[in-house]
Parts: C-alpha cells; structure tokens; sequence
C-alpha cells in the first residue's frame, strides 16, 4: 500500500542575477511511489537537490522555490490528499499528525536559549487531549526519551550542553514522539562520529519497526544506505536516474552513475584498486542536453546528447533511467509500464 | 661516522590547552604522549584516525611546527621542528613538509583567486622571483592532479567545486616537491564520487614521487584503502599502532574494535549486527585518571580505571591496553 | 573608481544621501574661504537682524553673520572630526593588528590598556582634562585629544577580527606558501579588517563631534574658534531662545543634525558593501 506518491514533479528555484531570471532545476520531473512500512533511501551527490525534493514533499515551497507541474499525494486514512492544495492550517495538521521532518544541520534547529524540555512541551503542547495532566505529558516524554537511551536529565539541559550526538538523538526524538506515520530526514547521521551516526541510524530503524512508519532517508553515505534501507533511489542532477530494492542496487546496478557509486566505496578488506566517476556534476541552472549524465558516461552515445532516457522499469522492482538500457527490449518496457501504474 | 635520522620521529609529544579564563580555568590534554616514527627513504601513507576533537589536528599542527608543544619533541631529520621554525629554516623546512587542510572553501582566502597561492609557493620556495619560471612550475603541479593552469589562472575560490579546490590544494602541496604531505581530513568534504581520485592521488604521490603522506581522517574505510600503516586515537592518546592489515581487520584495542564495528559496510547482505550502547554525557573522558576508555570499555577492569595503560608491543604493532600488559 | 561611486549611489539610497549631504557640507567649508568677516571679530555686521537677503541666515547678537559663521564652524568641526579619526585609526590599527598577531604578553599587555580605555568614563576624563587644558584646545589639539580617546574600542574590533582570522585555514596556507608575516597582514587580513575600519571611522567622526558639542556647550574648548559646537555654546548662552532669534541657535543644530544623519547613512551602507560575507555572496552571483 502506497502511503506517497510523487508524479512528474517539477521544482525549480527561479533566482535573479544581474537582471537575468535563471532556473536552478533542484528537482526535475520526479516520479515516485513510497510503500508503507518502508525505508526509502535516497542517495547523491550534494547538490543534486535531494535537500529540495524533500521540502517540495513537505510542501514548503517558499520563492525562490517554486513548483511548475506535477503532484505530490499523501495517502491516509484511506483517502488521497495533495499536499501542495491545502489551507496553511491543513497543512500544519497533516504535517505535525502523520508526517514529522528531521532538517538537514537539525543540530541547530534547536532554540539556543530554551531548555530542552520547554521545546519537547510547546511542541507536543498543542497536540495533547485538554484533559492530560503534566504528570501524564511528563510520563510520555521520559519514558520516550528514555527508549532513546536520553537520561531525563536531558529535558533540563540548554542544547549547548549536549553532545553533537545527544543533540540529533533529541531531534529525532522529537520527530517521533507523535508516532507520525511518515518520517523524512535528511542526512541525520551526517558529521556525527562513527560510533554515534551508528547509534543514531539504529534508533531510527527501531523507531521504524516498533511504530511501523515510513522513513524517507536522505543521505550521501551508501553504507548507511545499505544498512537500513529497503529500497534506493540514487538522484542525480535533479532526477531520480535508479531505483530498485536494496539489494539489487548493491548487487546489480545498472545506470553508468550507480555503478561507478557502488563501484568505488571503499571496504576494510578489500584494497582492490578503486575509481571513481570522471568529471563533476552539472550546474542545475545549464543542464547537458539529453541525459544529464552523458558528458560523464563511459557508454554515451549520440543519441545520449539529444534524447532524454525516462526512468523505465526492467524487470522486477527495479526501474532505470538510462538509453543504453532501455532502448533494446522497448516492450518489455511497455508491459513493465503497464504493470506499474 | 653519520647516523641515519629518521625522516620524522615524534617523541612523547603532549599538547595542552588552557580553557577559560580567571577562575574558571581547565587544562585539556587535546594530545598526551603520542608517539610514532617515519623511515628516510621508505615512503608510506600513515594514517591518523579517530573521532571528531580526539586531537589529530592539533598533532598536525605539531608536525607543521604551527603549534608549539607543551611537552616533547617533534624531529625532522634529526632536527627539532620548533628550532627550524622559530630560526631562519622555516623555508627549508616548509619546502620538505607540506600540508593539506580538511575544508577546501576555507583552504584558501575567498576574496582572493586561487592562484596566488600556487605562486607565492613556487616563488617563494622554488624559482626564487622569476614570474614564467614560476607559471610553469605551477603548472607541472597542477598536471598531476589533472587541472589545467588556464582554468586556475584568476580564478576565486567560489568558482570552483570541493573536489577541483581539494586537488588544487594538493597542487600547491606539490610545488616543493616535498618528501612529507600533511592531508588533514582532505576528503570529508569532498563527494563520494571524487573521494577515490583523491585517495588515488595520494597512492600515486607515494608510489611513484616517493612523498609519505600522514593521512588524516576518521573513515575507516578509505583509512584502509589508502595506507600502510595506522594510529587510532583516541581522547589525546595513540591507542593503537601498527599495519592497516592487522589493526583494522583484527583489532586488539577495545575502542578500535567498537570503532570498526560502527563502520558501516555497503553491503546490504551484512549489516549490523548485534547494538551499541551509546552514553549519555559523553565529554568526561578526558578528566579520567585511568584509561580514557574505561568509561565506555566493554573490557574494562578495576585497574584500567586507576592506571593508565601502558604502551605494549604485539607482533608488528601496538597497543596502549591492560588487557595486553604483562 | 567613478564608476563604483556612481554605482553605490545608485543601488543604495542611504549612500546616495549620505555622500550628497557630506559633499554639500564640504561645499560650504569650502567657502569659508571666501568669507569677507574674520570669524573670530564682533560686532562686523549689524546685531540681531532676522534672515534677509543681505544676510541670508540672519545676524547674531555679538554682531556676526551666522551663514558665514556657520561656513568656518563646519569647516572647523569636520576638520576637528577628521584628524580625531585618522589619529584613532592609527591608533587601533597599530594596537588591534600587533596585539591580534602577535598574542602571548604582548597582547595582554596592549588589551589590559585597551580594557582601560574602553571602560574609563570618557567624559568626565576629557571634561576634567579639557577644563585644564581650555584655551589651548584648538582645533588640532581637540581633535588629537579625542584621537587619543577613541581607538581603544575599534582596536579591541581589529584584534578580535585577526584572532579569528589566524584560527583560519587560509592563514596556515599563506604561511606554507612562504608568505612573511607582513605580508600575511596587509594582503590576506586588510581586505577583512578595511571594512571595519571604514565603518567604525565613520562611527568615530559621529562621536567626536558629539563630543565637541558637548565640551563647547560646557565652555570647555577654545570659544572664539568658530565650531558647531561653540556656535550653540554663544546662542545658548545669549538667551538667543528667548529672544526669538532661531535662526542663530537652529542653524548650527540642524547642521548637526544632518551631519548625524549622513555619516550614520554612510557607514551603514559602507559597512554592508564591505562586509565580507556578503561580498563573497555578490561575487557568486
Ligand atoms: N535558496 C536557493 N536559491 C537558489 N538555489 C538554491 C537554493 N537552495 C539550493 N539551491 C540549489 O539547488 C540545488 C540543490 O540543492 P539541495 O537540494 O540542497 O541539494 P542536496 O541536498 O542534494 O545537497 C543546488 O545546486 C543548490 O545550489
Ligand atoms: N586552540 C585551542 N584552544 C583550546 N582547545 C583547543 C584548541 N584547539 C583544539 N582544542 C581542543 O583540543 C581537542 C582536540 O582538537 P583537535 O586536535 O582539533 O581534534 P580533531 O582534529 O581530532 O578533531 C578538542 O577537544 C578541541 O576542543
Ligand atoms: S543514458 Fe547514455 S549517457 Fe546517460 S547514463 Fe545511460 S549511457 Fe550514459
Ligand atoms: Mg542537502
Ligand atoms: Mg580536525
């Protein structure tokens, strides 16, 4: 069962410089279905827009951002609602109910001069019954941090006297203490310490299994990826270029850019001679024509400059953007296409 | 008769950092007795990993004679660091002993281009003055880390990508064609997909220019591609030495074990297995008496909160652990 | 360079204004030089007339035509502010950039004086010292005395400024690409520190006019200079209020006030064209 779906969405930022309008393409006609009860991890570069597709999910499309085309569907409680249609106020109750959001640089989403409790009560506040008492709101809290290995201390504490680690832990913390049926983070692990992104990415799998909620991930990292996601979808330039379940990603990926990713990460073990992807990724505001990825790829072909390959499926679960892929068995494709919708 | 000095050889070298001020003040041992040698004519990668303020910069700044240390010595060649800098060899010394730095938007000032400092180097160390000479050894520099001097010349730092400022970075390391480079954390900024050519790098300065390389990070992961050998620090202390080959695929030290374990693998047929307990208030190692470790150490003994452990060697390596003392 | 300032003038309205009004006043110093009337002697023109077109901003009671009057005393107060400035900048940048780079005793012993400035009650001290001094507080002598007041803050800027910028990885790159430690100061940190020297020079005019003003008006500054501040010190002191002579006491005021006004412009709009950050956002544009 689908708890999202994303259609052909378009999201560009449209700045101005020196009286030049120009559009950053962050997020460049992605299509999407998230299942229930599932890790989706998605994987790039920085600056490929991931940061960006998970706002425009969330709705918080603020100019410079901008939507020009597709959907973005929330599905709960049986019933569809588009998330980009709704009043501030609907939108604020879907958001903190069924969605929560963990920010990139969360570190600091904290309010510097309030103590950690204070925030955990104006934010949670709002949303308990009139009749709980502060002891019952005070219970909930402690007994929720505490499975989050925080001691209660925690809640007097001013952020400034937690550890990195602590301080991302009460984020998360924060995030799911509604037991929101959707959990988008975005690079929660990242500039923690080994030991601690190791303790911060278990928490949120068991979070994952014991409230049975959907996580979206955003994170660079592949091992992260491959250690607690089910499914992967690798963005490049704007674009979603593959998607497929984890293990075929690791085990068999089949767009140029995914194979040189998995191909060049770094294993203790294993000292076999390693490359990565020549040059670097386009400016999002001057894309390649055809496939973004072209001047990069090994494989490219003329038609790679002018035609723009569309994320297709190929069997199983497992859909990829790329010409070289897709061109031979065109329908087979179709009968994939067919299936998918 | 000559002896033979070692390329580098840093001898119990302690730093300490007074923290606040009036009476508020607090000593912190940021490095506590670290030691480790170089060989003349033996070029390697040596690796210094650890966590995020277990002291690996402030022993490169050592290393680089930017810091002065409170206790112990740095050597170069047989010569202390902080005697070549502070008298007339600061230039000799630099031309042997080059660095890295982790942030390739703040490796150089952004309201000047690039390309200054490639010249100042070669002008400075190299040619001596002459303008063309210069340009040309900037650009043999920038060949081996495949950037054209046309696409450097003029150029500001926020016209470049991490990746293409990091290799500059090394370019301008190059010039002087030291024997040692200093890489502070040179790929955790960078992207996944440029981190290898950088490693890359380092391997074909090592094989084929003869430049050891001490290679600074907290990746476990490139830390084993790249080099060959490694010290694991931990709160200010080496607590493990010796080949990637044994300390990171069979760790002897508690905390290089827990460590390794949190490398995550990218293979989704082996994740993690078993849990880790994370502590609340992390920051009091530093304070121990005993073993900095003791307050986390699956291990741990009675001893090892009283007495700090000794360094003990075993096999090609070392560790700094009771669980090994004799 | 005329480009720029054509520019600056421009995008940004708060300089446009400012550099206007700071050009007319330097206009009018300018015609002080034609003045037919020695600033220091009364009773040159007929007493207590209203604005006319003889004497356009009217005359005052010790028999001095007050638009002259006004040109010397905006001459002589700007000239006052000029010279405190440029001898605090010297000042701060000497003390800031040798107690930021060179630290260790040297720096403590340079803050501790710094500290001391900073926090000794100025006024009091420069009535006390200009009570003493009184008639050799010329022009010069009261701006070199306010120079040497008004550093101590600016330095503390400048020093903290170079503090950060020596913790910066560009400065180990500088010092391995061989750069000398002059060299370190003037190429890589003036570009940061040159913003905030001009924004707090602006800040340190305001201030020592505001000074000059006070001391005059307490008759504590040479009172036969012509300066804004002596200006008002006669009016007031003339009963020029009661007697309904505004155009005597209002003159040098709203001078002020539009002095104020343009300098306080200027330096907002120049401490935000310099700033750093934002410069390196423009230029990534
Ligand atoms: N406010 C903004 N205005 C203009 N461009 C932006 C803005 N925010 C991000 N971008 C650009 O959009 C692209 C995608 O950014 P982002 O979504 O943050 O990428 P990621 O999270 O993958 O690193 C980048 O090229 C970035 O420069
Ligand atoms: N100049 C300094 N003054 C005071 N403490 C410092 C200074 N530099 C580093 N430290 C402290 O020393 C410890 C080690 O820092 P550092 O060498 O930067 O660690 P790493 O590079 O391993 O992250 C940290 O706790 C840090 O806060
Ligand atoms: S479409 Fe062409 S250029 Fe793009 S990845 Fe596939 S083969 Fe390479
Ligand atoms: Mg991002
Ligand atoms: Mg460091």
């Amino acid at each position: 069962m689908d708890v999202l779906r994303v259609q052909d969405l378009k999201c560009f930022y449209v700045v101005e410089s020196q009286g030049q309008q120009r559009e950053v393409k962050a997020v460049n006609g992605v299509s999407l279905n998230v299942k229930k009860n599932q890790v989706l991890g998605i994987a790039g570069e920085s600056g490929c827009g991931k940061t960006t597709f998970l706002k425009s999910l969330l709705g918080l499309v603020r100019p410079p951002l901008r939507c020009l085309g597709g959907k973005v569907e929330y599905i709960g409680n049986g019933k569809a609602t588009d998330i980009m249609s709704l009043s501030k106020h609907q939108h604020k109750e879907l958001m903190w109910e069924h969605i929560s959001y963990v920010p990139q640089g969360s570190l600091s989403v904290l309010n510097p001069v309030r103590r950690i409790g204070d925030t955990f009560e104006s934010f949670i506040g709002a949303h308990m019954e009139p009749s709980t008492t502060k002891h019952q709101y005070e219970e909930l809290v402690c007994s929720h941090l505490e499975a989050l290995g925080l001691p209660e201390d925690t809640l007097r504490a001013y952020p400034h006297q937690l550890s990195g680690g602590m301080r991302q832990r009460v984020t998360i913390a924060l995030a799911t203490i509604l037991k929101p049926h959707l959990i988008l983070a975005d690079e929660p692990s990242t500039a923690l310490d080994v030991v601690v992104q190791r303790g911060v990415i278990q928490l949120l799998k068991d979070i994952q299994e014991e409230q049975q909620n959907t996580i979206i991930l955003v994170t660079h990292d592949m091992a992260i990826h491959a250690n607690i996601c089910d499914r992967i979808a690798i963005m490049y330039a704007g674009k979603i270029i593959e998607e497929a379940g984890v293990e075929e990603i690791f085990s068999n990926p089949r767009h140029p850019y995914t194979q040189y990713l998995i191909g060049s990460l770094p294993r203790i073990g294993d000292k076999a001679h390693r490359i990565s992807a020549p040059g670097s990724p386009p400016s999002l505001s001057d894309l390649p024509q055809g496939c973004s990825f072209h001047p990069r790829c090994p494989e490219a072909t003329d038609n790679c400059r002018k035609e723009e390959p569309m994320l297709t499926g190929i069997g199983g679960d497992h859909r990829v953007a790329c010409l070289s892929l897709t061109r031979g068995d065109f329908n087979a494709d179709q009968a994939q296409v067919a299936l998918d919708q | 008769m000559p002896t033979r000095h070692k390329l580098l050889s840093i001898n119990d070298v302690t730093k300490v950092f007074t923290i606040g001020g009036g009476f508020q003040r607090a000593r912190l041992k940021a490095v506590e007795k670290a030691s480790f040698a170089l060989e003349e004519g033996k070029p390697e990668i040596f690796t210094l990993a650890g966590e995020s303020g277990c002291g690996k910069t402030t022993l490169a700044k050592m290393i680089l004679g930017l810091l002065e240390p409170t206790d112990g010595e740095v050597l170069h060649s047989g010569r202390s660091v902080q005697d070549l800098v502070k008298g007339d060899q600061r230039d000799d010394f630099n031309k042997k002993v080059q660095a890295v730095f982790q942030n390739p938007f703040e490796t150089f000032n952004p309201l000047r281009p690039v390309d200054t400092y490639l010249l100042e180097t070669a002008r400075n160390y190299v040619t001596g003055g002459s303008n063309g000479a210069s340009k040309n050894a900037v650009a043999e520099a920038l060949d081996l880390v495949g950037i054209s001097y046309s696409l450097v010349e003029d150029r500001y730092p926020h016209e470049f990508s991490g990746g293409q400022l990091q290799r500059i970075s090394i370019a301008r390391a190059l010039i002087t064609a030291p024997s040692l480079i200093i890489a502070d954390e040179p790929v955790s900024m960078v992207d996944a997909s440029l981190k290898m050519s950088v490693c890359n790098l380092f391997k074909v300065l090592k094989e084929e220019h003869q430049v050891n390389v001490i290679y600074i990070t907290h990746d476990l992961a490139t830390a084993y591609y790249v080099s060959d050998r490694i010290a694991i620090m931990f709160r200010g202390n080496i607590v493990e030495l010796g080949p990637v080959n044994t300390v990171l695929v069979e760790p002897k030290h508690p905390y290089t074990r827990v460590l390794k374990d949190s490398v995550p693998e990218p293979d989704p047929s082996n994740k993690w297995s078993g849990r880790i307990k994370l502590s609340g208030f992390e920051e009091r190692d530093f304070m121990r008496k005993g073993c900095k470790f003791a307050g986390r150490c699956p291990e741990v003994k009675a001893i090892c909160e009283e007495e700090d452990p000794p360094m003990v060697a075993i096999g090609s390596g070392m560790v700094k652990c009771h669980l090994y003392a004799r | 360079m005329l480009r720029t300032l054509a520019d600056m003038m421009n995008q940004d309205k708060r300089f446009a204004f400012g550099f206007t009004v700071m050009l007319i006043l330097v206009a009018l110093a300018f015609l002080s030089l034609f003045s037919p009337h020695d600033p220091r002697q009364w009773n040159v023109v007929p007493r207590d007339r209203p604005p006319s077109t003889q004497h356009l901003l009217g005359t005052t009671s010790t028999g001095q035509d007050v638009s002259w009057q006004a040109t010397w005393a905006i001459r002589n107060t700007l000239l006052m502010s000029l010279i405190a400035m440029l001898s605090s900048r010297v000042l701060a940048i000497v003390i800031g950039l040798l107690a930021g780079y060179s630290g260790g005793t040297l720096d403590r012993i340079l803050m501790t004086l710094t500290d001391s400035f900073v926090i000794l009650p100025l006024l009091p001290i420069l009535i006390l010292v200009a009570s003493i001094l009184k008639q050799s507080l010329s022009v010069v002598n009261l701006g070199i005395l306010l120079g040497a007041f008004g550093w101590a803050w600016d330095a503390r800027l400048i020093r903290s400024q170079v503090l950060s910028l020596r913790e910066r990885e560009f400065t180990y790159t500088a010092i391995l690409s061989g750069m000398s430690t002059p060299r370190i100061i003037f190429r890589e940190y003036l570009p940061f520190i040159f913003p905030l020297i001009t924004a707090t020079a602006m800040n340190n005019m305001l201030w020592a006019i505001g000074m000059e003003v006070t001391l005059a008006v307490l008759g504590l500054v040479s009172l036969e200079v012509a300066t804004l501040g002596t200006m008002i010190h006669w009016a007031v002191n003339s009963q020029s209020i009661l007697l309904g002579m505004w155009w005597w006491i209002l003159t040098p005021v709203v001078i002020c006030i539009f002095i104020f006004i343009a300098l306080y412009m200027l330096s907002l709009s120049i401490n935000e064209i310099l700033d750093p950050r934002l410069r390196v956002q423009r230029m990534t544009k």
